[in-house]
């Protein structure tokens, strides 16, 4: 029987996690992820957490311990925010490039100077060439539907790549949604134990990590785009399974949200992409052409996907993070799907850095001045610059 | 021997599995098996297990893949291992 679960984004990633029974946990808490490290800790209090707890002196090592532990051949979750995950870099490369299956929620947090815990997706979006598979939330519903479904995703034999799972500081670690939970026997079945790609073993000694000439190298960069590749046409299969087995949906590589007959479309990601829905509404009924792709998984890129929409509209783009000297990172690749395939236009807009709140109504703001075409192409910093 | 079908830096145990790695050596070790009282401190601290431990406990050097790095003759007590230059190939 399905339960429901009223709680925070943080304690309610706490509860996925340890559905999804993970061997080995390994965390260092960081505002605004304390909770949830908490909320696992409490699972080991209360007997329901039945795996390893490692208590560890950074997240540096928190990443190192579940390298070690997913090379051994079992599951392995951690979460962590902004400067922790930018502590972690290091071993975030090194986790992708040994294919380890590890899940990690991290809770978008500015990067400081100066000091500043509110959300802001610049964390993550710096760690996107890790090879990691990012997702962005939007709903304490889909961070529980996407972390155990993360596990699925990371462990098939075909992707064997660590699982982001990037959600808003506070607007949603911070924020009690209700939820539904299935059962314990429900979730086994859609999530069965891991069967790992390589392990370590002592009857079975190798060794992993060791020098590896230039040629050898290339191929296990491409191994990994493959990998990628593959994820972007097992992420939809696992999203349609989950819907069959749970009735929840919350879209694929896209969430598309009434773009039938729209002449614009808007991208945007995490929190901002569920904002977007009452600002979408709100610009239909005063009949406004405009619908919504919530991009729900930053990489893979769902370029194919972002191509198809631009044959139909214009785009529009709000990137709640800043890559210092080019242009917003979801602005960037947007462009970079359409590049001599389509002619449509994209709008890009910066919004809410270091945690500015954006509103349905800044939303809608946006979404009319790029339809009055008054952006001209350009990205425009909402709320610094006049447009 | 398992092996696994993935493309990433997996090493299976094999001897030499980066080549002879012998002619890296500058100073090769000259065991003087007179001196040699088997005291196996040699055999112990020699970080590439290239000091061959025979039945009586006397040792050879596998020069195949020794590197010349020195220890052995920088831990015998009795003076029995001497680094010499390796000469110039001709």
């Amino acid at each position: 029987m399905t339960t429901v679960m009223i709680d925070t984004g943080n304690y309610i990633a706490a509860k996925a996690a340890v559905m999804a029974r993970p061997d080995v946990v390994a965390a260092y808490p960081i505002t605004p992820q304390t909770t949830l490290v908490e909320g696992i800790a409490n699972y080991v209090k209360s007997g329901e957490f039945k795996g390893d707890y490692i208590c560890v002196e950074s997240e540096h090592s928190a990443m190192a311990a579940l390298i070690g532990a997913s090379a051994t051949g079992v599951r392995a979750f951690t979460g962590t925010s902004s400067h922790g995950l930018l502590l972690m870099h290091e071993m975030l490369h090194w986790a992708a490039l040994a294919r380890l299956p590890i899940v990690m929620c991290n809770i978008n947090r500015v990067v400081g100077p100066g000091w500043n815990i509110w959300s802001d997706e610049n964390d993550s979006i710096s760690q996107r060439d890790t090879g990691w598979i990012q997702f962005y939330c939007s709903s304490n519903q889909e961070i529980f539907d996407t972390v155990i479904q993360a596990f699925k995703l990371a462990e098939n034999v075909n992707v064997s790549l660590p699982v982001m799972i990037s959600y808003n500081a506070f607007i949603l670690s911070h924020t009690s949604m209700p939820v539904y939970v299935p059962e314990q026997k429900e979730i086994d079945a859609f999530l069965p134990k891991r069967k790992p790609k390589w392990k370590l073993e002592v009857d079975n000694p190798i060794t992993f990590g060791n020098i590896i000439l230039p040629a050898e190298y290339e191929k296990v960069r491409k191994e990994m785009q493959n990998a990628q590749e593959y994820a972007k046409k097992l992420i939809p299969e696992i999203a349609m399974d989950w819907k069959k087995r749970f009735g929840r949906y919350h879209g694929d590589l896209l969430e598309l949200y009434k773009c039938e007959g729209a002449d614009h479309i808007l991208l945007s990601m995490g929190a901002i992409g569920a904002e977007s829905k009452v600002a979408i509404d709100n610009l239909q009924k005063n009949g406004l052409k405009v619908g919504l792709a919530r991009v729900r998984t930053f990489r893979p890129t769902p370029q194919e996907e972002i191509l198809k929409l631009s044959k139909q509209a214009d785009l529009i783009v709000i990137d709640r993070n800043i890559s210092v000297g080019s242009e917003g990172a979801l602005f960037n690749e947007v462009k970079g799907s359409l590049y001599g395939k389509s002619d449509a236009k994209v709008h890009g807009f910066i919004a809410g850095l270091g945690g500015k709140d954006v509103t349905f109504r800044d939303i809608e703001t946006m979404c009319k001045k790029a339809m009055n075409g008054k952006t001209k192409d350009h990205q425009i910093w909402y709320g610094l610059e006049e447009v | 021997m398992k092996k696994y079908d993935v493309v990433t830096t997996i090493s299976y145990p094999v001897k030499g599995a980066m080549g002879k790695t012998g002619n890296w050596r500058v100073f090769k070790p000259i065991l003087d098996k007179k001196k040699c009282v088997k005291c196996l401190r040699c055999w112990i601290f020699c970080p590439e297990a290239t000091v061959i431990r025979n039945k009586d406990d006397t040792v050879d050097i596998d020069y195949e893949y020794c590197k010349g790095c020195g220890i052995c003759a920088d831990v015998c007590k009795v003076k029995a291992i001497v680094m010499e230059r390796e000469a110039k190939k001709k």
